[in-house]
């Protein structure tokens, strides 16, 4: 492929000046369409001439052979005399007729023609010739076409018409036919270069938007004219593309963004520590101390990480977990289990109401992990005397295991927005907690093939109630 | 203890030696697998560390032969991976544990110590004592100094675990593992109000606690000092 410029070749990319228009696919097709278009048009046009000319000429011939005909049967009935009085009759009467009556030795009985036309005399073929004629005072010649008759006793009998007229008809008729292939010629080609410079722009248009793009204007769309065609729906198809690789970039860039923010302030404080107690004099205590905290906060960094990990993991579909038929009400047992001293310790009631017979193919380890990261964020929010509920039962989508608590909730606008990396919402920004622990039971159920509700309690009382709903496992 | 680490990273190797040393054991370490192999079936050793990415040798090749040639001495791996395939994989090949880096080195010292000193313990035993605690693990009882303590099922397995690793640090995942089954680690610590509750049920009432937290570590069941 050709670069059309190095400026462009630099980039990669091809765009189509209108200088190389014969170049370009579109006006190639144009120019197909034009030579299909001229080739049945002159089809058209010749079998009209053709057919048209034809029928003139095979009318000029049937009435000669009929009057030729109607002479032979004047001749027999009524002899050589009373064919003479009928040629003289009709060549007084008929002006596109001609006939001429000659004796054997050519000189001329009746007729309205002057001479024999010199063509081959003696046979009863068709003769065309030109012959002298008189209109109006102006001598002309005007073309003729004949027939020989040959009578007893060497007398002949020339019958034929002035064809000047249709020889006239068939050179306009000529004329028009190319007239009218010319037009069509031109037309189409001023169509095709027309219509080809139409699509070009607006594939142009697509280019130039993607040109942009390339440029690092990411908000760069093609235009949409709204008519609908395949252009429109590429553009329509294009921006939608763009739209979802800008959300995924924007999505990537958050929540590098968030990494960059979120880890930065606990490295930070971490190198600040030891800084500030290498400056101090020695005291092996504080220096205990100062590393003890270290520790907890490198731990807790590398938590943060691996969590990160595991949910990068999960999204990949790395993590293709086994799954495996498990019982969903044990395992929301199990784990309420583990939890329930801790609640008791924050001061709430735990209640667990688990059905039986809930199977559900899952990774035991994962969906204990997204349970216990669910009820670890309800003891968390939940104000003392609370309650916190864990339930296992079917739902119309499938198992449904919910963590009901009577906390603050989550307002209906940030639920979605909850659940992705990093986010935490103003009101637990003074707790401790990483931000994963909703996109890490997302992934984890995503990876199940169900899905995460963040939703308001079923008895309308404050609080917030999470779903994860999987798929029921046929029996 | 005698320790032999087959680990390629010698930064960590360095570390895990020294702290290894200063906890009181013997360790020795070799840097690939082919050496680790030689060093593991001429030496002499209670446990043998394996990461399971290694130079040469794979790790659990490694393991594979040490088993395939009758060797039982126990084995901890390392492992960056940490999907639970790869942790079945691990003990699949013959290991006895498996470690997930990064890992505290807490936690690979506590594992160490259960993992050598499982070998002479007898899983046959029907009664566990450590200092006046007794428990019975046929009849379910658990006494203290003739005391009868009721615990439920699951603080039962928790001090049975102690009980079975007395003297010596148990770490949080650690319990999780052996009592919960779970291979992951809480957001927050739900272990510590386990083991109070363990603790008020064995230890109140009683002049000395035997049930301590290690700071920065896990927990002992020990006698006082």
């Amino acid at each position: 492929m050709r670069r059309c410029c190095t400026r462009c070749a630099a980039r990669g990319t091809v765009s189509v000046p209108r200088s190389k228009l014969l170049r370009t696919s579109t006006f190639r097709l144009a120019l197909i369409y034009l030579a299909l278009f001229t080739v049945s048009a002159l089809c058209v046009l010749g079998f009209v001439y053709w057919n048209t000319a034809g029928f003139i000429a095979k009318q000029t011939d049937e009435t000669i052979r009929a009057e030729i005909t109607g002479l032979g049967e004047q001749y027999r009935v009524t002899g050589l005399t009373g064919l003479t009085a009928v040629v003289i009759e009709r060549s007084r009467n008929q002006r596109e007729s001609l006939y001429l009556l000659t004796t054997a030795d050519g000189r001329p009985l009746a007729g309205n023609l002057d001479s024999m036309p010199p063509a081959p005399a003696g046979t009863a073929g068709w003769i065309d010739f030109a012959y002298g004629r008189t209109v109006g005072g102006v001598d002309l010649e005007h073309q003729a076409r004949a027939r020989l008759l040959l009578l007893p006793g060497g007398f002949r009998l020339l019958v034929g018409r002035d064809v000047e007229a249709r020889q006239l008809f068939q050179r306009r008729l000529r004329e028009t036919v190319l007239w009218a292939l010319a037009l069509t010629v031109a037309f189409g080609l001023a169509g095709g270069v027309l219509m080809s410079r139409r699509l070009l722009r607006r594939v142009e248009t697509v280019n130039a938007a993607a040109r942009g793009i390339m440029a690092g204007d990411l908000t760069r769309r093609v235009a949409i004219r709204g008519s609908g065609d395949e252009l429109d729906q590429l553009a329509v198809n294009v921006n939608a593309m763009l739209d979802r690789i800008e959300q995924l970039l924007d999505a990537m860039r958050q929540v590098t963004d968030n990494i960059a923010h979120d880890l930065r302030g606990p490295l930070h404080r971490l190198r600040t520590r030891l800084e500030v107690t290498l400056a101090q004099p020695e005291d092996p205590q504080a220096c205990r101390a100062a590393l003890e905290d270290t520790v907890a906060e490198a731990e807790a960094l590398l938590n943060t990480f691996n969590a990160l990990l595991l949910i990068a993991e999960l999204d990949a579909g790395a993590q293709s977990a086994q799954l495996v038929p498990l019982d969903f009400g044990a395992l929301a047992r199990d784990v309420a289990e583990l939890y329930a001293p801790l609640a008791e310790d924050h001061g709430l009631a735990l209640t667990v109401e688990t059905a039986d017979g809930l199977t559900v193919a899952g990774e035991r380890h994962l969906l204990s992990q997204a349970l216990s990261n669910l009820l670890d964020n309800a003891i968390k929010y939940t104000p003392r005397g609370g309650e916190v509920c864990v339930a296992a039962r079917r739902g119309a989508q499938g198992c449904e295991l919910s963590v009901t608590d009577s906390g603050p909730g989550i307002p209906a606008a940030d639920r979605e927005r909850v659940q992705d990396r990093f986010v935490r919402l103003e009101a637990s920004r003074h707790r401790t907690g990483s931000g994963l622990g909703l996109s890490l039971v997302r992934a984890v159920v995503r990876v199940h093939g169900g899905a995460l509700r963040l939703e308001d309690r079923e008895d309308g009382t404050a609080g917030l109630r999470a779903v994860v709903v999987l798929p029921a496992r046929p029996r | 203890m005698r320790v032999l680490i087959v680990e390629d990273d010698a930064d960590v190797v360095r570390y895990m030696v020294k702290g290894l040393r200063e906890s009181g054991m013997v360790a020795d370490h070799a840097v690939d697998g082919e050496d680790g192999l030689r060093m593991a079936t001429t030496g002499s050793y209670d446990v043998i560390v394996v990461d399971r990415m290694l130079p040469g040798l794979d790790g659990l090749e490694l393991v594979r032969r040490l088993r395939a040639g009758g060797m039982a001495t126990p084995v901890l791996f390392l492992s960056a991976l940490g999907k639970v395939d790869d942790r079945v994989a691990g003990l699949r090949a013959g290991g006895d544990d498996y470690l997930v880096k990064p890992f505290a080195f807490s936690e690979l010292l506590a594992r160490i110590e259960a993992l050598g000193r499982r070998r002479g313990a007898l899983d046959t035993q029907s009664k566990l004592v450590v200092n006046g605690l007794e428990m019975d693990l046929l009849s379910r009882e658990v006494t203290r100094a003739g005391t009868r303590i009721d615990l439920q099922p699951r603080e039962f397995t928790m001090l049975e675990y102690l009980m079975r690793h007395a003297g010596q640090v148990v770490t949080r995942t650690m319990l999780l593992e052996h009592v919960w089954e779970y291979h992951f680690d809480p957001q927050t610590n739900v272990i510590d109000v386990h083991i109070s509750r363990l603790r008020a049920k064995i230890d109140r009432g009683f002049d000395a606690p035997l049930l301590h937290t290690v700071r920065g570590a896990g927990y002992c069941l020990r006698a006082p000092v």
